[in-house]
């Protein structure tokens, strides 16, 4: 017996312990996303992801906001958010603070939030995000937002997760040369340059507007920071298969900017759907997902096979350099010492 | 690999904006290797109750310095009982008269630590609680 079923049908203690099943990789998590896949594949997965104090969390309160009581009177969205914060490297602990920037959605049954640790995993979520995603898809919440821990330059796996990644980005983080570095900026369908009320927002929009035109140089050049025509440049690439991510200011903690992010996620979205794209990334992230538990199960019933003595004598091995750890890994697999 | 890990709320209900002894309590927590989710001030129990439910905790540590406990405390908990979440132990740290604290304690709260608690025997306290009802 699984908990596909109270899952399925709204109920939200279901819901919450099938989370903590699948974070903990139990087998009645296992078994419950087994039986709720078929019911995954609808939600529009955006990821949130920036530097710490770019202001993701305020923003992602905001977006939940806007979806729940849409100004044009359009129905409002289920909202599902998992918020990803550091482990602690060393005690295993950590502290969990995303929600105290969304209490105004408290109080509301369409929004379901969900913090979680990173537990040891590196890139910017957790092993689980994944499975927790999938378990929100399958309960029926239509927008579900994954921020990410604070991010450097390299933390990008949440792009391979999603089909929209918002990176957020603040004024006075750093020059034009941080924006042509390769990593989080890449993997941007949407830059959001968040605290627009601060000074430096000027200079922070031209950084990433030169990145965008040296990433894409068909599009128009900016010559002394003046733009050309933007609509009509966005509107040309509209025609095209090719996606430029547009730049939007925002003032999180007031809600400015807030209608028209959101009108830009709705527009990536059209994009993926009009060019196919949204089938090649779900089979993308599809494939992703299934090479890493591939790769983990690999691991995992090779090394149930491999006796701790021998295991223990080819790590005494590589301590003492008698092996390479290539060779280690050859000898483990193969029998072989040397190549 | 993945593990059980303990996960604990801590929140502050009421209107005193004094959360230093929140804080220290959820670093002391993160550092004996508990999640803690930490919901800031001016909670209310039924804001509480929600963060508990979706997060699917095993106890919510409450900070109260406002006086109001007699009045908080059992909403929260008979709201937790509500939603199904009997389990959840509730915990109690602040300025709490002693004679509140035995009437609390029969109302179900699992732990009161006023000030000078050392965190040691809170997180002793939070682990055997967990691991009788786990």
């Amino acid at each position: 017996m699984d908990l596909s079923r109270p899952v399925l049908a709204g109920d939200r203690l279901a819901l919450a312990r099938l989370l903590t099943e699948v974070e903990n990789d139990s087998p009645l998590g296992r078994t419950t996303l087994n039986s709720l896949f078929k019911h995954t594949g609808s939600a529009h997965l955006v990821g949130v992801t920036g530097a710490p104090g770019t202001g993701k969390s305020s923003l992602v309160n905001q977006l939940a906001l806007h979806y729940r009581q849409p100004p044009d009177g359009a129905p409002p969205r289920r909202i599902a958010i998992v918020a990803v914060d550091p482990s602690s490297p060393f005690t295993g602990g950590a502290v969990l603070g995303d929600r105290i920037r969304m209490r105004e959605l408290s109080g509301d049954t369409g929004v379901f939030i969900r913090s979680m640790a990173t537990r040891g995993s590196l890139g910017g979520l957790a092993a689980a995000t994944a499975g927790l995603v999938q378990a929100l898809d399958a309960a029926g919440f239509e927008l579900i937002f994954i921020e990410t821990v604070g991010s450097g330059q390299s933390e990008v796996e949440v792009a391979k997760l999603v089909h929209t990644t918002l990176v957020v980005e603040a004024p006075g983080l750093g020059d034009d040369v941080q924006a042509i570095k390769a990593g989080i900026l890449e993997i941007a369908d949407l830059l959001v340059l968040n605290k627009a009320d601060r000074p430096g927002v000027e200079a922070a929009e031209r950084a990433l507007l030169g990145m965008l035109k040296l990433g894409h140089p068909t599009k128009r050049v900016v010559h002394h920071g003046f733009m050309l025509d933007e609509t009509a440049a966005e509107a040309e690439l509209a025609a095209t298969d090719q996606w430029i991510p547009p730049i939007r200011r925002t003032v999180a903690t007031e809600g400015k900017g807030i209608p028209e992010l959101v009108a830009a996620i709705a527009g990536h979205r059209l994009h993926l759907e009009q060019t196919g794209n949204w089938q090649r990334r779900d089979r993308a992230r599809l494939q992703t997902e299934l090479e890493d538990l591939l790769r983990s199960q690999l691991v995992a019933s090779w090394r149930s096979q491999v006796s701790q003595q021998r295991y223990e004598a080819t790590l005494d091995d590589l301590l003492s350099r008698r092996l390479s750890p290539r060779q280690a890994v050859d000898a483990l697999l193969n029998g072989r010492g040397k190549p | 690999m993945p593990e059980k890990k303990i996960r604990v709320l801590v929140a502050k209900p009421g209107l005193d904006g004094h959360d230093r002894g929140a804080k220290v309590i959820a670093r002391a927590l993160r550092d004996a290797g508990m999640e803690v989710i930490y919901t800031g001030l001016r909670q209310t129990p039924e804001m509480i109750a929600e963060a508990a439910l979706q997060e699917d905790v095993d106890a919510v540590g409450l900070s109260i310095l406002s006086g109001a406990h007699m009045a908080l405390v059992p909403r929260v908990i008979q709201l937790l009982k509500d939603n199904g979440q009997d389990k959840v132990r509730v915990f109690l740290g602040g300025i709490i008269p002693d004679e509140d604290v035995a009437k609390l304690l029969r109302l179900g709260v699992a732990g009161i630590f006023g000030p000078g608690s050392s965190t040691q025997k809170i997180i002793e306290d939070i682990r055997s609680a967990v691991h009788l009802t786990a």
